[in-house]
């Protein structure tokens, strides 16, 4: 299965999302943010990194790129995206999903091995995972508090939107500490902590974020 | 010449974390007017050579709800400076 990686300028995480396409048994196709050819890719996956400096706000200016007017489109027809960090920010500015990622409650950006739990596994990205089940991948950020208004988390929580929420201490102040939600379809899927660091014991805290990418791998066979 | 000020500031409901930390470090500057609150937001001056026209200003208040601001968490205002 072809699986676009989109590199914006200052993306970071690209290669690992790349990696994590290939130890999946996908294969990683490179979007340029310059790009509106989306070289018929059967999911597209929004690294994580300061797309455009994150000028203005996070995700603000990449919302505008070529790419994304061909992203937006066809997510809303149903391809599968994955917005990872900044990714997840970029998805926000686009309104494929709701609400904001805002600073963190503390102002600090955080570094570090995060546990979280899968409250949703029905995504298009979450359905090799059970309900429930409790992984740890890692957590980087300075804006990955996520805000919306109470009506929009009132609809996120009683439409089973929430995908995965933060274990122990809420680390950014996001509400009902949320870490990631999908759209209404299950398609487009948005996550702070970063799955693509953690697919092989080797170079991450553990191999629990490789089955964000089998599962989209599942999904579409 | 003109310029069209835009001012950007986070809706009231969002928490802005950088707002509560000054508001937390005005006293320990031995500030005493104690605010209740302070909220943190952004300019953005827009210099123009002429009087903007009404079409004009639609177009930068366009701007300001699409761009300039995030209407899920931020609001604004404009205001124009001869």
């Amino acid at each position: 299965m072809r699986v676009g990686v989109v590199t914006f300028p200052g993306t970071l995480d690209d290669h690992d999302a790349a990696r994590a396409v290939r130890f999946a048994g996908g294969e990683a196709i490179s979007l340029w943010h310059g790009d509106s050819d989306l070289q018929g890719v059967a999911g597209v996956i929004l690294p994580g990194g300061f797309s455009y400096g994150d000028y203005l706000r996070c995700g603000a200016i990449a919302r505008f790129s070529p790419i994304m007017s061909a992203i937006i489109p066809a997510a809303e027809n149903g391809l599968p995206v994955l917005g990872i960090c900044n990714g997840f920010q970029v998805l926000c500015e686009s309104h494929l999903l709701p609400g904001a990622l805002t600073r963190n409650s503390e102002l600090h950006f955080l570094c570090r091995d995060q546990e979280i739990e899968i409250v949703n596994n029905e995504s298009d990205w979450t359905s090799d995972f059970s309900n429930g089940q409790r992984i740890i991948i890692p957590l980087k950020n300075g804006e990955g508090s996520f805000q919306c208004d109470d009506r929009t988390l009132n609809e996120l929580e009683g439409n089973n939107r929430v995908i995965a929420r933060y274990v122990g201490i809420n680390p950014n102040g996001s509400r009902n500490s949320i870490a990631g939600i999908t759209n209404a379809r299950g398609n487009v899927v948005g996550v702070m902590p970063h799955p693509e660091h953690a697919i092989d014991s080797l170079t991450g805290p553990t191999a629990d974020g490789l089955a964000f990418f089998t599962s989209l791998m599942k999904t579409r066979v | 010449m003109a310029k069209v000020i835009v001012d950007v500031v986070l809706k009231d409901e969002i928490l802005d974390s950088q707002g509560d930390a000054i508001s937390r470090a005005l006293p320990r500057m031995g500030f005493t007017f104690s605010p209740t609150s302070v909220r943190q937001g952004k300019s953005f001056i827009i210099t123009l050579d002429h009087e903007p026209s009404r079409d004009e200003l639609g177009e930068i208040e366009k701007a300001a709800a699409t761009l300039l601001s995030n209407p899920v968490i931020e609001s604004f205002s404009i205001r124009v400076e001869h």
